[in-house]
Formats: structure tokens, C-alpha cells, sequence
């Protein structure tokens, strides 16, 4: 059996146990993986079902991450206008997100069903102020140390998990590095303190450098419809 | 008097056995391991974060970095992803000359992992064995990429470049001895294939010379027969993948279940351990390197014989070759772009694993349109077996601990990334 008709049969699975009771949960099937968004209320129910029902048996939760969605879309420098205004010299980071605030933090699962043979992605959408989800520990205990880690870098909390301690960072460490409002440089920067005897933190020194600007484009080869181009029509351009 | 039966043994960062810089707190009593608590990130880098400020094209010597000693693989997940996002179809020949690089990869990673396993448990000569595979190896990654370990060889849209016609030689001046040259220059007289091939036909024998040590070897095996047993279930629960889970009994194998590149036409099996202990799942790394060699075999035949590009036509995502760009505006144009902004990813996100030598090595990336990714995350394998340290050594002596680590086959590049 290929890989579609597994996410055909997996879809029709789908549709018969969400359809009832969680109705809210919507999925989309892009380059043959789904994606079901399922509201943060639902998730633990919907991932006992995804884990347990004979259809879906997602037995292995392969990753979690977290994604923080504050600056999605933006670029640095502005190439929509460009025909008609021309460039700007300078790259700045435009200020507003164009990006529904309420929804500005997400938790990725992805799950992997070893007897279907088929992934699922599932994203829950938190609270930009008090982002919290419930732990999925225990349907899946291999989703600690990932859970950890999504509230290390985000402080995203995990509602019942054993034990959330930050994982990655170095101990006494503040912030949450992979928000987007977190420079790249870091806030401080450590050294060896001959007269204290230890090392000691202080703030970063570094200026952060931009050597490529991030530049948003629409090719219209990717647009909805679009003929794939064919070779000999790109050698001409 | 006050009796204290319960004490803590802080174990690494900076121990051998310790695989790199984990720091292990382990609670003890007397000599067995009540709790272990891991503590990782001492190398965290941040790669995820960096690869959010860096066009596609200039992350891909970080994913060398992850994990590294299976420098390839890494780089296979990464630029699978983009392709997927891209809708890049990529060449037969460069899908063939990655499985041929993700096996000689699966090798190098296993011998490392052989040669420091048993090392740790106190064998010191397959370290040394190991070691001379590996230099073979490493030479065929430095003829295709200029790099011994850090190689950048797969790009988005196949690889850097075709296969050398000639393998690099030593010379007198290296060596300083006109014997010796003719010796180590034995197998390097043709191509790179022809170098390959010959390795493949010598591998066998060096596999018996590991296996002659170790696999019916008294210490070997008390060491590590029933030495941090994993059952099948605990292996689906804890998210074990790679040679952990099929070391538990259940044959779970991308390349077979769910084939990219060209794994589909080539031929091997996949083997599968019984007691899930550490002794099953050397067992089957050992016979992995001989499933590697077989697929090795049958991508040199192949390659041989076919020809063809190893990059797609695709200027958009590919450069132009130099002699283009002499008389052809259009290509000096495209150079421009992908050297200067490189390439803008649709909107989208994907997630697109491969069977690394450790386990399942994925990326996802979630794209917004921009020429750099919105969200990179990285799945490594070895995140997942560290986590179940604690669950592998309670109830095991202290010595123990280094055999699971062993075991494992943890490297701390792409557990802190």
C-alpha cells in the first residue's frame, strides 16, 4: 500500500472518531503529511484516541516542539515595492506582526503509528500571556525530555508533568532563548573573573549583525494552480 | 550512630566514558543505581535559533555539527525538507550516490560507535581496528567533498558535484618512503567507485576480525548480556528508534518502511534483536554494517554504469555552472541572487526524516515565504535514548552506567544541538 492511500484510509479514520465529538478539530493534508489543529481543550482526549483506537494507533510520539509565531511573515527588507519605489539601502525589521496575536505560541506533536505505518502532525495554539497545555506524559512517556525542552526555550508549562526543570540552558539561566524577542546574541556574555576568583556574567558586549536580510517572496511557481515551469522555459528565464 | 546508606555520585562532564560532556547525578546505593538524572546541554549551540537568521543553503554545514560522526545523514533530513517544501525532484544519479554517502556515513558511525563501546568496557584493540575502516572512509568523504568529517556535500537539489574520476594519492613527499607508497596506493589507482568497491570487498573480513573479538568474548558478554534490558513495548512508549527499538525486537526501519531516495531499489535486511538487552543491540549494529556494505555494493554497480546529473537544471535553487555564467546574462543573474539572498521557500511547513545510524533524524521546518526558515526544529535521535537513562540504569551497578551509555550510542552534538 502507498503512502496515499494509508493517509486516505487514515483520514476516513479520522473522520469517524473527531467527528462527533470534536468537531473543532480541522485537518489539512499538504505534501502528503496531515496536520490536525486540534483547540488545547480537546487535546488530551484527542491524543488518548489518536494513541489507543485500533484505526489510528499512534504508539510512538516521535517529536514535540514548540513554535512561537511573533514575527511570522515579517521581512527586513522590503521587496514588494521594489518596481515602483525601488530598494531601500538600509535592512530594518518592519514593526508590526501581521499575525493573529491570540494564537501566538504553538506545541507541535508529531506522531508516528508503527503498525499503520503513518505520521500525524498535531498543533495546539496557546495563549500569548499565559501559555499552558496540558502534558501528554502520560499517554506517551517519551514526551518528557521534548517537553522540557518546549518550556525551556518558550516557557510554554505543561499541565501535570512530572518533572519540568529546564533542560538545554545553562543553570541559573533567564528568558527563553528561541522566543523571537530574544536577540540572537543573547543578554549576557561570561568570563573568567581573575580578582573574584570565579567566573562571572555580564551583559553582551556583541552587536548582533545582519549579513542577509530576510526577505519574504511570492514565487508564483509555488501559487495555488500554478503549471510547474519546464526546463527549457527556465533556461530562457 | 546515624547510618547514611543513599549518596550522589556526580559522573562526567569530563569523564571518557561519559561520550563528550554529559554530567550524570546519580544516586546511589552502595554500588547500585537508585536515580539517574541527566543533565544535558552543555554543547547546546542553538543551531535551531541560528538557522532561523541564515538563508537555507548556509545551515547545512551546521547539520555536519549535530551529530558528528554521521555527518550525511544529518545533512539528508535537512535538505529533504527544503525539497519537500520546494517540490525539487532530485536526480536519480545524486539519490544514488546519497545512499551509497548515508551507508559509507552508517559505517563510519557504527565503527566510531563500536570502537568507543568497547573501549569503555575496557577492549582496547577494536578502537584501533575501527579506526583503520574509518581512515578509508574518511578519504572517500574527503575525494567528493574536500572534507574529512565536516562535508557539506548534499545540497538542496542533489549534491555539490559528480564523483571523482581519480582517487586522491599518496605521495613520496608525504611519506618520505617509495615502498610504503606503493603499498597504501594499492586501491587508490582508479576512481572513487573503484576505491569503494575494493573497500566493500575487504569490509567482511574486518566485521570478522571485530566479531572474533568480541561476540563470543567471556568479559564482552558478561558485560553486556542483560545489561539495560528494554522491552517492546517500553521502546514504542519511550520513542526509541534506530538500532534501540530494532534491538528490542521490533523491525521498524525508515529506509524499508518508508524509502526515500533510492532505498526503494536496493536490496538488504533489516535485523532485529530478541531480549533488547545491550548485548542484541550490538548484535545488530554489527550486522547493519554488513547490510550497509551490501547496499554499498549494489550502489557502486549502479552508479558505474549510469551516468547523468547529480543537480537538477533548476537555477532558481541550483547555480549555474562557471562556463554558463560567461555568456549567458540569465545565469550571472541567477548566481547573483543565490549567492547574495538565496532562495525563498513557499509558505508551508514539512517534516521529513531519515534513518540516521543512531535512529530517526528529522526535520521541521515551518516556512513563511522568506529566503530563511520562520522554524527549524531538529529531531535527533539520541534526545530521545538519553531520555531514558534514568529508566535503562535503575537497579544497575555503577559500571553499568558506561555500558548503557555505550550502548546507546549517544553523541552530545545533536542530543544539546
Amino acid at each position: 500500500m502507498s503512502m496515499e492511500d494509508r493517509l486516505d484510509d487514515l483520514e476516513e479514520a479520522l473522520e469517524d472518531q473527531l467527528e462527533e465529538d470534536f468537531e473543532e478539530c480541522k485537518w489539512t493534508r499538504t505534501y502528503n503529511e496531515i496536520t490536525l489543529v486540534v483547540p488545547k481543550e480537546q487535546l488530551l482526549p484527542v491524543m488518548r484516541i489518536l494513541r489507543s483506537h485500533r484505526d489510528l494507533g499512534f504508539e510512538q510520539c516521535i517529536d514535540v516542539c514548540g513554535v512561537d509565531y511573533a514575527a511570522y511573515g515579517q521581512s527586513e527588507w522590503n521587496a514588494e515595492d521594489a518596481p515602483n519605489t525601488g530598494f531601500s539601502r538600509g535592512a530594518e525589521r518592519s514593526a508590526h506582526a501581521h499575525v493573529d496575536m491570540d494564537s501566538r505560541f504553538a506545541v507541535v506533536y508529531h506522531l508516528l503509528s508503527l503498525s499503520h505505518n503513518v505520521r500525524i502532525r498535531v498543533k495546539v495554539f496557546l495563549d500569548p500571556d499565559y501559555p499552558v497545555v496540558d502534558s501528554v506524559t502520560e499517554i506517551w512517556n517519551g514526551a518528557n525530555w521534548f517537553e522540557r525542552e518546549a518550556f525551556d526555550m518558550f516557557g510554554i508549562l505543561f499541565n501535570g508533568h512530572p518533572d519540568l526543570r529546564r533542560i538545554l540552558t545553562d543553570y541559573g539561566f533567564i528568558g527563553h532563548p528561541f522566543r523571537k524577542d530574544f536577540p540572537l546574541v543573547g543578554q549576557v556574555e561570561m568570563r573568567y573573573d581573575e580578582d573574584k576568583g570565579r567566573v562571572v556574567y555580564e551583559p553582551v558586549t556583541i552587536e548582533q549583525r545582519m549579513l542577509v536580510p530576510r526577505v519574504v517572496r511570492h514565487d508564483h511557481r509555488y501559487e495555488e494552480g500554478s503549471e510547474p515551469v519546464k526546463e527549457e522555459e527556465q533556461a530562457d528565464g | 550512630m546515624a547510618e547514611i546508606r543513599n549518596y550522589t555520585l556526580n559522573f562526567g562532564p569530563q569523564h571518557p566514558a561519559a561520550h563528550g560532556v554529559l554530567r550524570l547525578v546519580l544516586e546511589m546505593d552502595g554500588e547500585v543505581i537508585q536515580r539517574a538524572d541527566p543533565h544535558v546541554g552543555l554543547l547546546h549551540r542553538g543551531t535551531e535559533k541560528l538557522a532561523e537568521h541564515k538563508p537555507y543553503n548556509h545551515s547545512i554545514p551546521y547539520m555536519d555539527r549535530l551529530d558528528y560522526v554521521s555527518m550525511m545523514c544529518n545533512e539528508h533530513g535537512y535538505v529533504g525538507a527544503i525539497e519537500k517544501l520546494l517540490g525539487v525532484e532530485v536526480p536519480e544519479r545524486a539519490q544514488y550516490i546519497r545512499v551509497l554517502f548515508d551507508e559509507i556515513t552508517r559505517i563510519l558511525n557504527h565503527l566510531m560507535w563500536l570502537g568507543a563501546h568497547a573501549l569503555d568496557v575496557g577492549a582496547m584493540t577494536v578502537f584501533l581496528y575501527a579506526f583503520r575502516e574509518r581512515e578509508d572512509l574518511m578519504d572517500c568523504y574527503e575525494a567528493v567533498s574536500g572534507a574529512r568529517m565536516h562535508a557539506a556535500y548534499y545540497r538542496v537539489g542533489g549534491v555539490y558535484r559528480d564523483l571523482p574520476d581519480q582517487m586522491p594519492r599518496y605521495t613520496k613527499e608525504l611519506l618520505g618512503n617509495e615502498k610504503d607508497v606503493k603499498y597504501r596506493n594499492q586501491a587508490r589507482e582508479g576512481s572513487l567507485l573503484d576505491f569503494i568497491e575494493d573497500f566493500t570487498e575487504r569490509f567482511p573480513k574486518y566485521i570478522d576480525e571485530y566479531e572474533t573479538l568480541l561476540t563470543d568474548n567471556r568479559i564482552w558478554k558478561q558485560r553486556l548480556v542483560d545489561i539495560g534490558v528494554v522491552t517492546p513495548e517500553r521502546a514504542r512508549q519511550l520513542g526509541f528508534t534506530g538500532p534501540m527499538i530494532r534491538g528490542s525486537g521490533i523491525a521498524w526501519d525508515l529506509r524499508k518502511k518508508q524509502p526515500y531516495a533510492a532505498y526503494d531499489r536496493v536490496d538488504f535486511d533489516i535485523p532485529v534483536g530478541t531480549n533488547g538487552d545491550s548485548y542484541d543491540r550490538y548484535l545488530v549494529r554489527i550486522e547493519e554494517m554488513r547490510q550497509s556494505n551490501r547496499i554499498m555494493k549494489q550502489c557502486v554497480e549502479w552508479l558505474k554504469a549510469n551516468p547523468g546529473p547529480v543537480m537538477v537544471g533548476d537555477y532558481k535553487v541550483a547555480p549555474p555552472p562557471r562556463e554558463k555564467m560567461k555568456d549567458d546574462m540569465e545565469a550571472l543573474i541567477h548566481h547573483f541572487k543565490l549567492f547574495t539572498e538565496g532562495y525563498s521557500v513557499p509558505e508551508g511547513e514539512a517534516y521529513f526524516a531519515v534513518e540516521a545510524p543512531k535512529g530517526e533524524f528529522g526535520c521541521y521546518i515551518i516556512a513563511d515565504g522568506a529566503n530563511k526558515p520562520y522554524r527549524l526544529k531538529i529531531r535527533a535521535p539520541g534526545f530521545a535514548h538519553m531520555a531514558a537513562m534514568d529508566e535503562m540504569t535503575k537497579g544497575h551497578m555503577l559500571a553499568d552506567v558506561v555500558a548503557v551509555i555505550g550502548t546507546m550510542d549517544v553523541v552530545f552534538g545533536e542530543i544539546d544541538r
